[in-house]
């Protein structure tokens, strides 16, 4: 049952081909500092991330055993990443075996091209969408659209998106940025059958949805759906969600297409009773979440009469190929990482140029399309390292851990090219920081400036790059003599 | 117990007060304390932005200095974290087998100040006073990384006359995160802006935290704001008894 | 075009395992038996705890309206939600295969009854009252009720178009935990996982109840 393979032309810190950087976006510096400057934005996640942040804490306190899940949770990843040629042939079968169709795809292209054909093949020229990480990733909506078939976004986050002509800002509530204010506003403008006296009542606009988007679920020929979790076993797909949106895109169409990343995929049935114990405490603090639908092929009588499966590697093997960044691929997109961050919390998830934003999105996108790009390289640099997102991640990724590995990737992959003002600077202190001879010269010489570079015992303006710091802080005047020199001067002998 | 000081790069170039306060605890009770001048830097800055290769000589440097001591005792939950959780990564990826074995001595017996103190030697009445309302910022490294717990703490409720207050939302990161508050100067501001509120929240006088980084970033933000609290790392707390006010 | 796509996916897949040193054990099943779980197979044990009380607070907290009913009364129960229901809505309750017929023995007048018989187009569905069903498992830890669309639960349509769901679940059905109820099922059939009527979370944050699936979600836990 092996393929005979070709050797694997693995081409880690290349670009990909598969996903485009969100066009004309700047690198997470520039945008964050936009971003940051947006109060009305600060002031809606601010809101939503603690609602959620102390919530999700109650949630995880009550299972005495979440530690010993957790872990379980990433020895079955971490197996299923070194079997994952096992597993995904295993998948094949079993998917095959119960009717449905599997279609492999390298990168974003080849997937949209696949589901384009699909789609035409149905004799149809409209999709409806259940959200999904992968679709987001290939950019299949505007694919489709190119192709004349279009796609409608039926979660009630992505449904505010779409007609807010707007982009994805997290990971599970993509309209996050957004309050119910500017959610009633764009129903209103946007939704040609939005109720009159539409209030920003949640429940109000949640109803609005629901019969904005009733008709064309009933009409549906084609639904798209991503999978939670994809169980080679078995060959049953998963698909974990809210509001029932889900259910109807895996259950009235005739057509069903699922796009499922390769790293999806879990060994076995039972494994479930680890992953949706973890899945929605970590992302909507639930013990459950409303509805879980997991199917198997056809199943005549009952749902689509066609099912396929696109599988999608699109960067995934080359993560795969590095021994630190690989830890990514445990994701099972719960978001706990973001509602956490801080640097998430202040600047959103736009400025992370890319449907992954927050902690995970600065080690994920990076090793999907590869650092050549100034926004991919910035990604690693863009979190303060406090490690709040190890600390709630349902998998143990140590994105920390992970972030100053691909930072270090991302300077030696600069090494050998033009000239950088900041490798100077790095260089050089390294010097003076490994040697205790150079070091004590420059604390003489930063103490001899004391007086020099503070007015009033302050010092309130730094040149650049440290004049951000002193843009809003003090920094530190030097002391008269450091540390060193004292010990010299008052118990040299000793040491 | 014979104890290497390591005063880490920051703390010995721009807060000596923090060594001295170190030194005058340890030996308070009772301990000997060098400072091997050999030492320098342990490369976290440079680790943590990229430059791993030049934090390579840094971590050798710091080995020499202190193999052979009982104990390394260092005021920096952040250096300490650098020292236990990343040299090992470190020398390996280095390829140097001699540096893997001297962080293998090394690393495992190198303690931040508070945990020495609370856990190793079992001490958290260090005979100090410190007669001031004081709010303690636990640093990201310390908690999560390092792992130490309620020791700071611990160690601030023996000290008499000290009025502890709690912080608002104390655990939050205050933004610093080394290169970042440089590279994301604004998003780093931003997210301090919320820590010294909660500081000035939190009515006190003086904001304690056991790691120098941290302190320069949230008393750079107090200070620019005049708002007469004042920043002091653990140790300098610690140091205080009725004789030295 | 796609047969190679595999190929390639599959190469690229081993050299990038041999690449970061993962030289797997050639029995993944092996290795996948010999994995360490060390966590709880419940969190409340069935022996000592009253598993049927904590399925319905827990589906309670969803807020689905939740009422134990003894085994005899469960006609009646039935009878007095449906009437409840029809007051409020019109059309008929669709009724699936293989539901005990004993269930639906003190129906009032009034209430009309629809058979899946041909299986009734989505639009029909969206105009009835509402849908009785049983159910294959409920999980008490997570308040959950699940059906496999076996006999007395019907296709997945017809639990989801209609916008009121009468479920009854008997006690002997309720796990007291997830990894007992993942047990029970026979992965080849489609499932949906149930836990409280349709809601979101995509406003702020904040869960609000009622959006595509049924808005309305009423228990009646038959005890014997």
């Amino acid at each position: 049952m092996t393929a005979p393979g070709q050797p694997g032309q693995l081409a880690a810190g290349e670009p990909h081909p598969g996903m485009p950087t969100y066009l004309g976006m700047p690198s997470f510096p520039d945008a964050a500092r936009i971003a940051v400057a947006d109060s009305q934005l600060r002031a809606n996640l601010t809101h939503a991330t603690h609602t959620i942040r102390a919530k999700r804490a109650g949630a995880v306190a009550e299972l005495a055993d979440w530690e010993q899940l957790r872990q379980a949770a990433k020895a079955i990843k971490d197996h299923t990443l070194a079997h994952l040629d096992t597993y995904l042939l295993r998948l094949e079968e079993n998917v095959t075996r119960a009717g449905g169709q599997v279609h492999w795809a390298q990168d974003a292209g080849e997937a949209n091209a696949i589901v384009a054909g699909l789609v035409r093949a149905a004799g149809a020229d409209s999709v409806v969408k259940v959200k999904s990480m992968a679709t987001q990733e290939t950019g299949l909506n505007e694919a489709l659209a190119a192709d004349g078939i279009s796609a409608l976004e039926t979660d009630l986050a992505e449904l505010i998106v779409q007609l807010g002509h707007d982009r994805p800002s997290h990971i599970l509530v993509p309209a996050i940025h957004r309050n119910r204010a500017e959610i009633r506003e764009i129903f209103r403008t946007e939704m040609p059958d939005a109720p009159a006296g539409l209030t920003d009542d949640p429940p109000a606009l949640a109803a609005a949805a629901r019969s904005h988007l009733r008709q064309a679920f009933l009409s549906a020929q084609v639904g798209v759906s991503g999978a939670n979790f994809a169980i080679a076993e078995t060959g049953s797909l998963v698909v974990v969600e809210s509001e029932g949106n889900g259910r109807m895109c895996v259950t009235l169409p005739r057509t069903l297409i699922s796009v499922v990343g390769v790293e999806k995929i879990l060994p076995s049935w039972r494994d479930l009773e680890v992953f949706l114990a973890l899945l929605p405490r970590s992302s909507t603090a639930e013990r459950m979440n409303p509805y879980t639908s997991t199917w198997t092929g056809i199943t005549p009588g009952d749902g689509p009469e066609n099912f396929h499966l696109v599988l999608l590697d699109n960067g995934r093997t080359s993560a795969l190929a590095d021994p630190t960044g690989r830890q990514a691929l445990r994701c099972i997109r719960c978001s706990a990482c973001l509602n956490v961050c801080p640097v998430y919390e202040r600047v959103g998830g736009h400025a992370y140029g890319s449907p992954y934003p927050g902690p995970i999105g600065a080690i994920i996108s990076p090793q999907l399309r590869g650092i050549a790009d100034p926004v991919d390289a910035s990604l690693p640099f863009a979190s303060t390292l406090c490690g709040a997102c190890y600390e709630v991640c349902p998998v143990a990724i140590n994105i920390p851990e992970a972030l100053v590995h691909l930072r270090a990737k991302v300077v030696d992959a600069k090494r050998e090219k033009n000239f950088s003002p900041e490798r100077v600077a790095f260089t050089l202190s390294g010097r003076v920081l490994r040697s205790p001879r150079l070091l004590a010269a420059a604390q003489r010489a930063a103490s001899a400036s004391r007086r020099v570079v503070a007015r009033k015992g302050r010092i309130r303006l730094l040149p650049p790059p440290l004049s951000g710091w002193t843009e809003t802080r003090d920094a530190p005047v030097p002391p008269p003599e450091s540390f060193r020199a004292w010990w010299a001067r008052t118990r040299g002998n000793r040491s | 117990m014979r104890i290497g000081l390591f005063v880490t790069c920051l703390t010995d170039t721009l807060y000596p007060d923090t060594g001295r306060a170190v030194v005058a605890v340890l030996e308070r009770l009772g301990h000997q304390v060098d400072f091997p001048a050999a030492q320098a830097c342990c490369g976290q800055m440079h680790f943590n932005t990229g430059y791993r290769r030049e934090a390579v000589p840094m971590a050798r440097g710091f080995t020499a200095a202190f193999g052979g001591y009982e104990a390394v005792v260092t005021p920096s939950a952040s250096c300490a974290s650098m020292i236990r959780e990343y040299y090992p990564a470190l020398a390996s990826e280095a390829g140097d087998a001699g540096l893997a074995r001297a962080v293998a001595e090394v690393a495992p017996r190198t303690y931040e100040l508070s945990v020495f103190l609370a856990d190793v030697l079992g001490v958290t009445d260090v005979g100090a006073y410190f007669p001031h309302k004081v709010t303690y910022h636990p640093t990201c490294h310390g908690l999560r990384m390092l792992k130490v717990g309620d020791a700071p703490l611990r160690l601030l409720r023996a000290v008499r006359g000290l009025n502890l207050t709690d912080l608002p939302d104390a655990e939050a990161c205050c933004g610093f995160g080394g290169t970042f508050a440089v590279k994301n100067a604004e998003v780093s501001a931003a997210i301090c802006a919320d820590k010294v509120a909660a500081v000035r929240q939190s009515g006190a006088e003086v904001l304690c935290a056991a790691d120098n980084s941290c302190l320069m970033h949230i008393g750079g933000a107090l200070q620019r704001q005049r708002s007469g609290v004042a920043v002091m790392h653990l140790a300098e707390i610690l140091a205080r008894t009725e004789e030295t006010r | 075009m796609s047969t190679s796509a595999r190929d390639r996916i599959l190469s690229r897949i081993r050299t990038a395992n041999r690449a970061a040193g993962q030289v797997a054990p050639a029995d993944a099943d092996a290795a996948y038996a010999a994995l360490s779980r060390e966590y709880l197979r419940a969190h409340h044990d069935a022996g000592t705890n009253d598993i049927t009380g904590l399925f319905a607070e827990r589906a309670a907290d969803y807020r689905a309206v939740v009422e134990r009913v003894p085994e005899s009364g469960l006609p009646a129960g039935i009878a007095r939600v449906l009437a409840g229901r029809a007051a409020a809505a019109s059309g008929s309750f669709v009724i699936p295969d293989g539901l005990p017929g004993e269930w639906l023995a003190g129906l009032p007048a009034g209430i009309t009854l629809a058979r899946d018989e041909p299986p009734l187009p989505p639009a029909e569905l969206d105009q009835l009252a509402g849908v009785v069903t049983g159910c294959a498992v409920a999980i008490a830890e997570t308040g959950t009720i699940i059906l496999d669309h076996g006999p007395a639960q019907g296709r997945r349509a017809l639990t989801l178009v209609p916008d009121f769901h009468l479920v009854v679940v008997q006690a002997s059905q309720v796990a007291a935990d997830l990894a007992d109820a993942f047990g029970r099922l026979d992965p080849g059939r489609p499932h949906t996982l149930i836990s409280g009527p349709s809601a979101t979370s995509d406003i702020e944050l904040i869960r609000v109840e009622g959006v595509h699936g049924p808005r309305n979600l009423h228990v009646l836990i038959a005890e014997a």
